[in-house]
């Protein structure tokens, strides 16, 4: 809310250190935002008045005007506007001055006459949009007065952050309220006197939906000057709060706005047929607001309606049917008061937050509508003339929101806040807001008043009494804390600990939106069901993710175009899967490594990373359970791997995640060469961990013994493993594979294993013959499971 | 050739082998079977007896210090040999090391796990929760109805079911209230999602709640608090302030600013020349809150505060734009390496 240091001056005194009250306010809760001036740096203007104009004897468009400034002796200024004309006061810029933006006025000819200085459009001066004549200054300014002071321009505009449970300060009236009760000074209310009506001319309201809009007060004011200027301080206080001026009739209503915070309707009383009804809108029922834009109205959407058809949004914006026309002289006036929640989200609903429904919507005083109207009538009647018909005020009392007193226990107040704060003082502070208290046995009694919707419970005076006391007042004091040990459960292995993990293997912690690209999404994952946003920011982060891959293979996609050979990245996080229409959030680790294996060196060969390389990070992932032999990797299809480059991992009978290469198609698409390595790990699984259980140490001797056999292609470690360890007893601490072989002396369609079996006995020395019989048992087993060849 | 002039000769061979078999050389003609010295011995029987130990004495002096000089000669160049060897083998020591480079942690992750770990100090427990959320945990248990003014504050991502993206980290504070019967001291970080996109805002940030429950816990137990940890934070004493604010789901409210870290509080451009940080939102727990989650207002107090991990990781590593966190350039994520 932007608001004028100046008009709030009328009202309450201020602290003249502009600073100084910004501070006051913000620690208040009132953050003031900014402070500007009301009108931008310009020096040397005064109020002119034209004396004569004339044609320029040689430009069409220019005129000579003789314009009396300070000075005696009237001065010789060309102007270009159209509305130059004897009598019309206007800024005038005299030779030296400096107006807005630097721009140094000096003598000058213009078509051969010399001008002495300028006259002064608003938007030279930049006091509003208007260039196409002078600003017309009031007529009462004193002629050669400087124009900052004549317009009091040397203002500040506070513009002020109010909370949503604020609505009450969102005027002038209610933020002098706060600066009063800051600054304990006194508010100084205006007078405003009922307006005595000169005709009988009523229009009947109905309230029809009473609980939505409990009190409507309105008026009649007949034969209004429609070509009535809006005063210039009226239309200078609606700049400086950020309001254009949209003619007197309409200015007014705004103005009484800012000032009271009760907003107001003018209707075209030609437009009105029969009477006016507040009520709910009927089913199909649409409406064209003043906007231009036609709208659908929900059945829980307030409307004010004449006999005939709806004629506003209730509390949010009228329509155009009845709206102010340039040649309305007859009008209706509504100030009313409706139900927060009733017009609470319909505006924003309807995409349309405009400073009626702020209002409504966090509350209006409903004390406040015959004030309102009062001061409205006869701000319009000064202006604009006419006859005003009498006040009528539809009430449905029993509807208005109640102010049922609220106790405020000491003991509460010390708990709370955490010290005590005087009796005398809290009765003061609450005073100060409105609500003088009753003392009882410890306690104090107030009935908040009627503008303060934030005040139904005792918290709410707590905070009240904080506030004003001062948050920096009340001392730091240490929470009594109980002692309750306690620390991680060592069976889980951190999400940290695996991070470090890939971070020491070289490895860059990502971070992705959980949302991604559905259509990316889709083609990684074609079978997996997926949640989608039904508000999504854009369609490219339209859809939940499955994975970590898709947001991963983006990251790597990016930082290839950035010219980086060699991408290792993983990221913590969520993946939600959707099972039978249930959704299963899944804490995950994945990864992707692509390019080189190592950064570029000296001294290793270059050579692109592979599944083996991966493999060997995800080992140490899972080994951080201190389970690793508990873990499987099986070959199953995902339609995004390479089929035979790829595995599922399996913990016991649970699967828990993936490994592979990219699906070389996949790859292509992304104009990713090689295909990168992906892994993904679900932490439920992987991160259970067993403690260390020690073993006794044997002081006996091992026997190493290597064996190379050759076996078929699709013969797997796995298979090897299996064999050998069933075959080999007990005795047999260690298997080894040590060389895997294709080419030159194999076959092809075979390869050559070297296996190294590390054989060790607890109790005895092992002997030659404890070991050959092993190894014989192992050559028998892989001979006979999988025709294996033994080299020797 | 005498004997003097055979000993001189013979020193000087011996000095100037290059090395052990050209001096085993020179060993071998002076002091071999046919060795210069030896052919001398052999000729003492030529001699008078009379002049045989006289002569002898000498030739035997001249074949012992040969024989001593061969051996320091043999030491040297033993040495010599030894140092060119080891030369030989000499490295590049400024080549770099072989093998994998270590990557990094995200920032945001890092400064995450450093508040975790002062919370954690000061006896909080880390609670997690789904992301994925309904209104009731992230709005209506937090005292803020539909319709609310409040929650035009947070543009909120919607599923068709009605369910949401939470929108903070409260809804886990809420799930535990409803849970876990006070004492409570828990801080819960997480990802958390706004319908907004611009310059400062990314539609997904990072955030870390924290809430105490128990018997008289107070705005000043608050205040303690939040001083201690943003000193903690920044590894020096800075000063707070508070100043009152709304939240629905708490009261009083407050936002919590602390002295700028970067200037101590004389005015630099990150804190636009106020010499103030604006870092938490925070207040004592409203009792409808405590209320709605089924604990009694009139035994339970708390307090609860929420910040920005993004904005606290801009601000610790001089980070001027929120969105480098979500861009994952590794220009950007590999100055995060040191340590």
């Amino acid at each position: 809310m932007k608001v004028s240091l100046a008009w709030l001056r009328e009202w309450v005194e201020v602290n003249p250190d502009v600073a100084a009250l910004a501070h006051q306010l913000t620690m208040a809760g009132f953050e003031v935002e900014g402070t500007s001036p009301a009108a931008p740096p310009f020096a040397g203007v005064v109020v002119g008045v034209v004396l004569a104009s004339e044609r320029h004897p040689d430009a069409e468009r220019l005129t000579v005007c003789t314009v009396k400034g300070p000075a005696e002796a009237p001065l010789r200024i060309v102007c270009g506007a159209p509305n130059a004309r004897p009598g019309l006061k206007a800024p005038l810029a005299l030779v030296g001055a400096t107006l807005p933006g630097g721009l140094e006025i000096k003598r000058t000819k213009l078509r051969g006459v010399e001008s002495e200085g300028m006259l002064c459009s608003a938007r030279e001066l930049d006091l509003g949009d208007a260039a196409d004549g002078l600003l017309e200054l009031p007529v009462n300014l004193p002629t050669g007065a400087d124009l900052r002071a004549a317009l009091d321009l040397d203002d500040t505009i506070l513009d002020i952050n109010l909370t949503p449970n604020r609505g009450d300060a969102l005027s002038v009236l209610g933020l002098a309220r706060e600066v009063a009760v800051l600054g304990a000074m006194p508010l100084r209310m205006p007078a405003i006197d009922a307006v005595a009506p000169r005709s009988a001319d009523t229009l009947p309201v109905r309230l029809l939906a009473p609980a939505a809009c409990a009190k409507f007060a309105g008026r009649i004011i007949r034969g209004l000057d429609r070509a009535a200027p809006t005063p210039w301080y009226v239309r200078e206080r609606l700049r400086r709060a950020g309001l254009r001026s949209l003619g007197a009739l309409i200015d007014i209503t705004n103005y009484v706005m800012l000032e009271l915070g009760q907003p107001m309707h003018a209707y075209d009383l030609r437009r009105l047929t029969g009477h006016l009804e507040v009520r709910y809108a009927r089913p199909g029922e649409s409406l064209t607001l003043l906007d231009g834009s036609q709208i659908a109205l929900d059945p829980d959407m307030l409307v004010i309606a004449d006999a005939t058809t709806a004629v506003g949004l209730a509390g949010i914006m009228g329509g155009e049917k009845s709206g102010i026309a340039s040649d309305t002289t007859d009008v209706f006036l509504e100030s009313a008061w409706f139900q927060p929640a009733v017009i609470a989200g319909r505006g924003r609903r309807l995409g349309l937050v405009t400073d009626a429904s702020q209002r409504f919507e966090r509350g209006v005083d409903p004390a406040g509508q015959e004030r309102a109207l009062e001061r409205a009538t006869a701000l319009l009647l000064q202006i604009a003339g006419g006859t005003p018909g009498p006040s009528t005020v539809t009430v449905a009392g029993e509807h208005l929101p109640r102010r049922d007193p609220i106790t405020l226990r000491r003991a509460s107040l010390r708990r709370l806040i955490g010290i005590d704060v005087p009796a005398d003082r809290v009765g003061a502070i609450l005073a100060a807001l409105g609500m003088p208290p009753t003392r009882g046995d410890g306690e104090l009694t107030v009935t908040p008043p009627s503008w303060r919707f934030d005040l139904t419970q005792e918290a709410d005076l707590v905070e009240e009494v904080a506030r004003i006391y001062g948050y920096n007042e009340i001392p730091d004091i240490d929470a009594p804390m109980p002692q309750r040990p306690a620390a991680a459960p060592e069976g889980r292995v951190p999400p940290e600990r695996l991070a470090l993990t890939l971070v020491d293997r070289g490895y860059h912690e990502a971070i992705t939106y959980t949302f991604v690209d559905p259509v990316a999404q889709r083609r990684l994952f074609p079978d997996t069901p997926a949640l989608a946003l039904a508000n999504p920011i854009s369609a490219e982060l339209g859809e939940m993710r499955v994975s970590l891959w898709p947001g991963l293979l983006r990251a790597v996609g990016d930082n290839a175009r950035r010219q980086q050979p060699r991408v290792r990245l993983f990221e913590c996080g969520t993946k939600f899967i959707l099972q039978d229409t249930v959704l299963k959030e899944i804490s995950s680790i994945g990864g992707v490594a692509w390019g080189d294996a190592l950064p570029e060196q000296w001294g290793e060969r270059r050579r692109v990373a592979d599944f083996y390389d991966v493999k060997a990070d995800v080992e140490a992932l899972l080994e951080a359970s201190g389970r690793a032999d508990e873990y499987r990797f099986i070959v199953e299809p995902l339609a995004c791997l390479h089929p035979g480059r790829s595995a599922r991992i399996y913990r016991g009978t649970r699967s828990c995640g993936w490994l592979g290469e990219l699906h070389p198609e996949q790859a292509r698409a992304l104009e990713l060469a090689p295909p990168p390595i992906l892994f993904e790990l679900e932490l439920d699984i992987t991160s259970d961990a067993v403690l260390p259980a020690a073993q006794e140490l044997s002081r006996l001797p091992s026997v190493r013994r290597d064996l190379a056999i050759v076996v078929d292609e699709a013969v797997t470690f796995s298979q090897l493993r299996e064999s050998v360890t069933v075959a080999a007893s007990s005795l047999l601490q260690e298997l080894k594979v040590f060389d895997v072989y294709r080419g030159k002396g194999i076959e092809s369609g075979r390869k050559s294993v070297a296996l190294g079996l590390i054989f060790q006995d607890k109790s005895a020395t092992l002997t030659e013959t404890d070991v050959d019989a092993a190894m014989a048992a192992v050559r028998g087993r892989l001979q006979q499971d999988l025709k294996a060849t033994i080299r020797d | 050739m005498d004997l003097q002039s055979l000993v001189a000769k013979g020193l000087a061979e011996i000095a100037a082998a290059p090395n052990a078999a050209a001096l085993n050389d020179v060993r071998v003609r002076l002091l071999g079977k046919k060795g210069a010295i030896t052919e001398q011995l052999k000729g003492l029987g030529a001699l008078a007896s009379a002049d045989r130990p006289a002569a002898g004495a000498r030739i035997n002096k001249a074949k012992l210090s040969l024989t001593a000089a061969i051996e320091a000669r043999a030491a040297v160049l033993e040495r010599q040999a030894v140092a060119s060897e080891l030369a030989r083998g000499a490295l590049d020591v400024t080549l770099p090391g072989r093998g994998q480079r270590p990557g990094a942690l995200h920032p945001v992750t890092r400064t995450r796990l450093r508040i975790e770990e002062i919370f954690r100090r000061a006896g909080f427990a880390v609670a997690e929760g789904p992301e994925v959320e309904d209104d009731f945990h992230n709005f209506e248990a937090l005292n803020i109805p539909v319709d609310h003014p409040a929650r035009a504050l947070h543009d909120t991502f919607y599923f068709s079911d009605g369910r949401l993206l939470r929108t903070h980290t409260s809804p886990v504070q809420v799930r535990a209230m409803m849970t876990t019967p006070p004492p409570l001291r828990l801080i819960s970080p997480g990802r958390v999602y706004r319908r907004d996109s611009d310059q400062t805002h990314t539609p997904m940030f990072h955030q870390l709640e924290g809430l105490v429950i128990d018997e008289n816990i107070s705005f000043a137990n608050l205040k303690a608090m939040l001083r201690r940890f943003v000193s903690e934070f920044f590894e020096k004493p800075l000063a707070i302030r508070l100043r009152p604010s709304y939240f629905p789901f708490t009261e009083p409210s407050a936002e919590v600013d602390c002295q700028c870290a970067l200037c101590d509080g004389a005015g630099c451009r990150v804190c636009k020349y106020s010499g103030w940080l604006e870092m938490l939102g925070c207040g004592v727990v409203h009792p409808n809150v405590l209320r709605n989650c089924g604990l009694d207002p009139e035994r339970w107090s708390g307090y609860a505060f929420g910040m920005g991990i993004d904005r606290f990781a801009m601000l610790r590593y001089d980070v001027n734009d929120l969105r480098l966190f979500f861009e994952n350039d590794l220009r950007f994520l590999a100055q995060f390496e040191r340590a």
